[in-house]
């Protein structure tokens, strides 16, 4: 790599954010523009007995009300669960779901108009566990018409290879553990926004504060019925995601019916208190695992039974169902494996995608249980681990391919660096030491929705000013991806940065993406600039060696000027852009990225599919007071196999966001409940690290440059938040002898192991 | 609706505003001084931290009313446009930022720490950020560029 790529490189939109000119979803504002506020139902389950505007209607500056049955059409990210509607109809299942809204000339005026609705209740059941969800119940009851057998389970996804629970039955050296995990959610800056324009060529345009703006077109589409054609959908600058902003939203539909409705902009900015109402976070979840290992320490069986309560809707449920336990199958070798998950309807906010999806929780379990196993062996966690990776080009026992691993570098580095072998054990009571693995798929292989379609195009345009302009759907989220299309531009065509430009997260004027989920960006969007821009550059070369009669491999470009080795020709990148441009102008050349065909022939063989998986190892270290249970995480070590870092401190940047997420979860994070209403919607309560509570952090990046990933990178998101959690609980038991099966890991829970282990 | 003198930025103009309105609503909606952000608007977060004769207070927590007769600065007054500061600079160096939503409140805070600290330990750095949430960067960027711009400010 001669340019950009792979050089720690600010990000392109850096400036704008620092001076407070970027702008984000809310930052817009239009000419005769109305805003929205919601009534939200105060009610767990209840049939909607009454709704009624009249005052309401009357207040001054309301212009329009809405509620349920005026947009009846359910939607959702995945098609096989549209279960939701832009409002309810008929009935509420969660404390917080929007009933009504009303459309005012101020903010003050339609929250006015909205005190003034009337709302009759009548109250059903209410299910506040997975457990009063896994029962029977009367048709009545039930949360959604569809869930199966009078039950509300959603979803049932459980694989088995080579009957794992026979092996557990007898195996000598086995370790159970019953695992809980509480909620927890995204907690980004930016709350949820979004402005709706019906345009005066009887097209809608929205901005909105998304991760997804193709699956919110594909949605809007279908609750508008309107075609796909004459909708657009811009994505602003975005205030953080993780996974919260990656599901089409009621909101967004609302403002959008409202827009066409009264041909006026329409605007819906969330308080943060509507933010943690809508959540869409991870799962509380339960699991009851067991591992086996022969006597030498390989791995020989895994079993896990997982429930996770899925809140009122569907989301990505279905996802985060399988992925709980196909993303078990590495970073090590296990050849009987098997997992159940049930995801479970309650009357609670919905939960869905968050960094790490779905495997979050099941990966603290299999990290713990390997834990308990070294200590029960006599044998060293981190030598444990070593002897059942997976190896390089290999294949799971659910047939995923395995390319490049960089585990072993991993291990070994955070072993190395925190002085592991002679310090493990060996601290004082009350500090420990505590290690764990991860790996983590690059992109789905599979789309959400199935079509014929790459996952994604990009377009490079060259013009007369020499600029190369980058088009594509990929979706900033703040992890860089903007800065990364101009790198691998500037890198492919030898110029500096400043000569590229995008144009993205557009629907009407940029190709399609998928969106920025499933950690798929680098390595799908990077595969197809890559191909942009060097075909771009292969037009250049092909007029360049026409004209100056030279062979056509000989041409480098390089620095802004493309010359032959020899430097018998040697010209500006200008001159180049001139002689490709002679007598047919500006041109654009498009790149694309198809997953080739991957899996195994069983249902839910495409659950966990991905071209290319990361894999890293963490060790942290605590200190614990034995007498007050209070847990301090000093210093984490992380090494992460990415590939190839496009942009280390872009990747370094991930990597210490993923501690900072995984820290959080671990230690103080959770979405508590009472009765469906949820008791801690806000900073004070629902407590996210500050910079007070952020440990040492040396990240270490692992190049094992993958074979079909661009420039050898594949992810750096999502991968590095897996082993966090464990290796701080790890640590934990290292220091004070205590096991913590409960998430998060707050002082009562350690003071009580402590006083049982006496 | 009350008819306020506000100067702001160093210009000194006439706002009507409601008498409960915050300071943050005023510069966000009547002003169209959107640098200043919204997160949580309940004084949580420090993402709409400005300064008021040059202490940091929270926009959201500030009514509109009580910034008569003071000087408020927001983001937007701080590089005119035209340079950086060294705050912003360093943050933008070492990507002490990512998806930027928390920023202006960081670079608010981290400015009157630094004139009134200058030889401020990496640890009393931490701590002055300590109202400040961000949500991508495990801080850990941020400590590093407020230190880096203490180091460039001294010298």
């Amino acid at each position: 790599m001669t340019g950009a790529i792979g050089k720690p490189t600010p990000y392109i939109d850096a400036v704008q954010k620092v001076t407070g000119q970027a702008m984000y979803a809310d930052d817009y504002k239009f000419p005769n523009m109305v805003y929205v506020s919601c009534l939200r139902s105060t009610e767990s389950h209840a049939k909607i007995k009454s709704l009624e505007l009249k005052k309401a209607e009357a207040s001054p500056g309301v212009i329009a009300i809405v509620t349920g049955k005026d947009i009846p059409v359910p939607f959702g990210v995945l098609s096989i669960s549209r279960d939701e509607t832009a409002m309810a109809i008929e009935k509420v299942r969660y404390q917080g779901e929007i009933v009504a809204a009303v459309a005012a000339e101020t903010i003050e005026a339609a929250e006015a108009g909205v005190k003034l609705i009337n709302v009759e209740y009548e109250p059903l059941t209410e299910f506040f566990t997975p457990q009063d969800s896994l029962k029977t119940c009367t048709p009545d009851e039930q949360i959604h018409a569809h869930t199966k057998d009078h039950k509300n389970i959603h979803k049932t996804a459980e694989l088995r290879f080579n009957e794992p629970e026979k092996e557990l039955e007898t195996a000598k050296h086995k370790q159970t553990g019953e695992f809980k995990f509480a909620g927890v959610t995204h907690g980004f800056t930016e709350p949820h926004s979004a402005v709706a324009m019906w345009n005066g060529d009887e097209t809608l345009t929205i901005i909105s504060a998304t991760q997804v703006p193709h699956y919110l077109q594909k949605n809007l589409s279908k609750v508008l019925g309107l075609p796909l054609h004459k909708i657009q959908v811009k994505k602003p600058v975005l205030g953080g995601g993780f996974g919260g902003k990656s599901d089409p939203f009621p909101h967004e539909m609302i403002v959008s019916f409202l827009s066409k409705k009264i041909k006026r902009p329409v605007k819906c900015t969330f308080s943060r208190e509507e933010v943690f109402i809508t959540h869409h976070g991870r799962h509380p979840t339960e699991i009851n695992m067991s591992l086996s290992c022969d006597a030498g320490g390989k791995i020989t069986a895994l079993d896990a039974d997982i429930i996770i309560d899925g809140g009122a809707y569907g989301s990505f449920g279905v996802v985060t169902s399988y992925y709980n336990g196909v993303l078990l199958q590495g970073p090590y070798e296990i050849n009987k494996f098997g997992f159940r998950t049930r995801r479970t309807y309650t009357n609670k906010h919905q939960c869905g995608a968050m960094r790490g999806h779905g495997a979050v929780n099941p990966r603290y379990a299999v990290e713990t249980l390997l834990d308990m196993m070294a200590h029960n062996m006599k044998m060293d966690p981190c030598d444990l681990r070593e002897k059942n990776f997976l190896s390089e080009h290999s294949s799971t026992v659910g047939e995923f391919r395995i390319t490049s691993n960089g585990i072993r570098d991993c291990i070994a580095a955070v072993r190395k660096k925190s002085d592991w072998d002679s310090r493990y054990g060996k601290l004082p009571y009350g500090h420990g030491l505590g290690v764990a693995c991860g790996f983590f798929i690059s992109g789905s292989a599979l789309p959400i929705l199935w079509n014929r379609y790459p996952q994604t195009v990009v377009h490079a345009k060259l013009d007369f000013d020499g600029r190369i302009v980058m088009f594509s759907g990929a979706s900033e989220i703040g992890q860089g991806s903007d800065t990364l299309l101009v790198q691998i531009a500037a890198e492919e065509l030898g110029i500096p940065m400043d000569f590229v430009q995008v144009e993205v997260a557009d629907t009407k004027t940029t190709p399609v993406d998928l969106g920025s989920y499933s950690s798929r960006v680098t390595f799908m969007v990077g595969n197809a600039a890559k191909t942009a821009a060097s075909n771009i550059r292969n037009e250049m070369v092909k007029a360049i060696s026409k004209e100056k009669d030279t062979t056509a491999e000989s041409l480098i470009f390089r620095n802004g000027r493309i010359f032959t080795k020899d430097k018998s020709l040697d010209i500006t990148w200008e001159e180049g852009v001139e002689m490709a441009m002679a007598g047919r102008g500006a041109f654009v050349e498009s790149g694309f990225y198809i997953s080739p065909k991957l899996g195994g022939n069983f249902k839910g063989a495409g659950a966990g599919l991905s071209p290319s998986y990361s894999f890293g190892a963490f060790i942290s270290e605590v200190e614990v007071n034995p007498k007050t249970g209070e847990t301090n995480v000093i210093k984490v070590w992380g090494a992460h196999d990415c590939g190839k870092a496009l942009n280390p401190l872009a990747v370094e940047g991930q990597i210490e966001g993923s501690i900072h997420m995984g820290l959080g979860q671990t230690m103080s994070e959770e979405m508590r409940y009472k009765n469906g209403q949820q008791l801690n919607a806000n900073f004070f309560d629902y407590r996210i690290p500050s910079s007070l509570d952020t440990p040492d952090m040396d990240v270490t990046i692992i190049e094992s440059n993958d074979p079909e990933g661009p420039y050898g990178a594949k992810e750096a998101g999502e991968g590095p938040i897996h082993p966090v959690l464990p290796s701080i609980g790890n640590a934990v038991f290292d220091a004070v002898g205590v096991r913590m099966m409960e998430l998060p890991i707050t002082p009562d829970k350690v003071l009580k192991k402590i006083k049982e282990n006496v | 609706m009350e008819k306020v003198t506000l100067t702001v930025n160093g210009f000194t103009q006439s706002v009507l505003v409601e008498s409960h309105e915050t300071i943050l609503d005023t510069l966000r909606n009547r002003l169209n001084l959107t640098g200043t952000k919204k997160c949580c608007d309940e004084g949580t977060c420090g993402s709409c931290t400005i300064l008021m004769d040059g202490k940091p207070v929270l926009g959201c927590l500030t009514p509109t009313l009580r910034c008569v007769g003071k000087e408020i600065l927001t983001i937007e007054g701080i590089s005119s446009g035209e340079s950086l500061h060294l705050v912003q600079k360093h943050l933008v160096k070492s990507l002490g930022l990512q998806c930027g939503f928390c920023t202006p409140g960081v670079v608010m805070t981290a400015i009157p720490f630094l004139e009134e600290n200058p030889h401020a330990s990496r640890n009393e750095i931490k701590e002055s950020l300590s109202g400040n949430l961000c949500r991508c960067t495990g801080y850990k960027k941020i400590i590093d560029a407020v230190e880096n711009a203490a180091e460039e400010m001294r010298s």
